[in-house]
């Protein structure tokens, strides 16, 4: 599986197997439900953002496949601590690196570890998996009430 | 077991080397590794002969059909109809005029929900589907019974997914006025007891439709015993082209519903003020057909009846059969859809190993593979899972091909639980 090892890293594999705050926070300040009608990914994105829009606390919660799950557990390690203005960055330039538009191993950017993402780009069937919490994160901070990757 | 026994691995039933030949892609290579399809209940791979009719059809004597008095409308006119007489052979019935020319089973049961409520649906009416339908045969009866006043019952399933006939029995009424349900479930494999479910419908004084659109490649089928009212096929999941499938509808309900998609073709006479109507099927042909598909499904039909309906089933069983074996030994592997009587179609789920991620991995190995809910996410909520990983076998498939996909599934739960 030599193809797919660049899809399914190690880390990766890992994440989805001992998600990181995977819990529904009871406290968050913003909340968005995320959906993917394709594999029936579905998850809840929770954030606690102080007065100053900075991320204070990230959270999941919900199912999926092994991407999205792994995507939305590196994310949230990723965020916490980070404004919200910085957050959208982050979102915007992973979300170009997984559609092909952008790479990181090219040109400056904050992703980060978020780069073990890169190889999604190969599988355009996965694209939706990894960006769909990065998509429900946005929708939270806009505080919309559902987002869905159709 | 993936035994060793060689000679127990060849099918007395088929010649299935000589068969693969006849499908050009399945020499092909995906990612480097010889293409597996196992996605046959989302549509089928096209033998050479209806490749090659198509094309020469297409090439040399392609005209449109029903309104010229010219060669090649008189030519294509002819095949049209003579792909008519082929279905109404293959669906057992006497009177080609009973089958309908559609884009697939999706039109043709939308064809009968809005056409067959418009004329025999009132408020507080009843329709039963089953908690097994593909959503095919379930928007549209949601629909009716919105726009109809009418009201939806659903027939549950037992855990090994096979339909609970006592239930049934309760459901029907003198209220009911239609039962649609599938004679082979896209997501389990189950084949229903259609005959039963007919005989009971009628007994309740209701109509039958039964959707054909897994069972009319696998199964031999004769409408006239199986006493249904109406029974519908999709062309591309039996060998054939895209676009085009059918409907079976007695005749005498034909004669009394309105038409559905309306336009040319489907009239006797228009004058501004009026509009009388062709008699079946032409009632229910608006437009200009999808003419070449026609023909290919012809081709199609001639190449399925040529091996022969009865040995497609008796092999494909012995693949469901194996199947079944071999992925039963990958670790935690849950199959979902016991029924005591399936059609070549195993779901399965694996607790460590999402639907989509085997999805993936198995294409890395050139295994073709459907995941997601099935476009039934009624029987996805029914048994408890988010989706299933499902492998749909013809009988173009080898079992060497599923001993392969269960040793790939081994190694992709070793690597995501190991």
């Amino acid at each position: 599986m030599a193809y797919s090892d660049e899809l399914y890293q190690q880390v990766i594999i890992e994440h989805n197997k001992k998600p990181r705050n995977f819990f529904d926070m009871e406290d968050a300040t913003h909340n968005c439900h995320g959906y993917n009608p394709l594999c029936g990914d579905d998850y809840e994105i929770y954030l606690k953002i102080d007065d100053d829009n900075i991320i204070q606390g990230v959270s999941f919660a919900g199912s999926g496949c092994a991407i999205s799950k792994a995507s939305a557990s590196l994310m949230t390690t990723f965020l916490k601590g980070k404004s919200v203005d910085e957050s959208r960055t982050v979102f915007e330039q992973f979300h170009k690196m997984v559609l092909g538009e952008f790479d990181p191993d090219e040109s400056e950017n904050v992703l980060g570890k978020l780069k073990l993402f890169k190889g999604v780009r190969n599988f355009p069937s996965r694209i939706k998996c990894a960006s769909l919490c990065w998509h429900t994160m946005v929708g939270a901070v806009d505080k919309n009430e559902t987002v869905s990757t159709e | 077991m993936a035994d060793t026994n060689v000679t127990e691995r060849v099918s007395p039933i088929l010649d299935v080397d000589k068969i693969r030949q006849d499908f050009p892609v399945l020499s092909k290579t995906i990612h480097g590794k010889p293409l597996i399809y196992l996605d046959n209940g989302a549509t089928t791979q096209k033998p050479w002969v209806v490749i090659n009719r198509v094309k020469e059809f297409d090439s040399d004597e392609y005209g449109t059909v029903r309104r010229g008095a010219y060669k090649l409308c008189e030519d294509s006119t002819k095949y049209y109809e003579e792909t008519r007489q082929k279905v109404a052979d293959l669906l057992g019935t006497p009177n080609k005029n009973e089958i309908i020319f559609t884009s697939g089973t999706t039109q043709s049961i939308n064809l009968v929900a809005h056409s067959f409520s418009r004329r025999f649906i009132n408020k507080g009416d009843e329709i039963i589907i089953s908690n097994i339908e593909h959503h095919a045969n379930t928007v549209p009866w949601q629909i009716v019974c919105q726009e109809r006043g009418a009201k939806l019952k659903v027939i549950p399933v037992n855990d090994s997914g096979e339909l609970i006939m006592e239930e049934y029995e309760k459901l029907l009424s003198d209220k009911t006025r239609i039962v649609a349900v599938n004679h082979v479930s896209n997501a389990l494999g189950t084949v229903n007891p259609v005959k039963e479910i007919t005989e009971k419908a009628h007994s309740a004084g209701a109509k039958v439709l039964i959707d054909g659109a897994q069972s009319a490649p696998h199964l031999k089928i004769n409408v006239k015993e199986l006493d249904c009212d109406f029974y519908t096929f999709s062309g591309h999941k039996m060998y054939g082209p895209s676009g085009i499938g059918g409907l079976y509808g007695r005749m005498e309900l034909l004669e009394e519903m309105p038409p559905y998609v309306t336009g040319g073709d489907m009239i006797m006479q228009v004058t501004l003020e009026k509009t009388t109507y062709a008699k079946p099927p032409a009632k229910f042909e608006a437009g200009t057909p999808p003419i070449s598909q026609v023909v290919g499904l012809g081709a199609a039909i001639d190449y399925i009846t040529d091996i022969g309906l009865d040995k497609i089933c008796d092999y494909e069983l012995e693949l469901l059969e194996y199947g079944t074996e071999v992925l039963s030994q990958v670790p935690d592997l849950r199959i979902i859809g016991n029924a005591k009587d399936k059609a070549s179609i195993i779901s399965f789920y694996h607790d460590a190993v999402h639907p989509h991620d085997i999805v993936t991995l198995m294409d890395q190995e050139g295994i073709e593979l459907r995941g997601g809910h099935h476009c039934a996410q009624p029987t996805m909520i029914r048994f408890g899972v988010p989706a299933t990983a499902r492998a749909s076998m013809s009988f173009y498939n080898k079992k060497e091909e599923l001993d392969a996909l269960a040793e790939a599934m081994k190694k992709a739960v070793k690597m995501f639980a190991g």
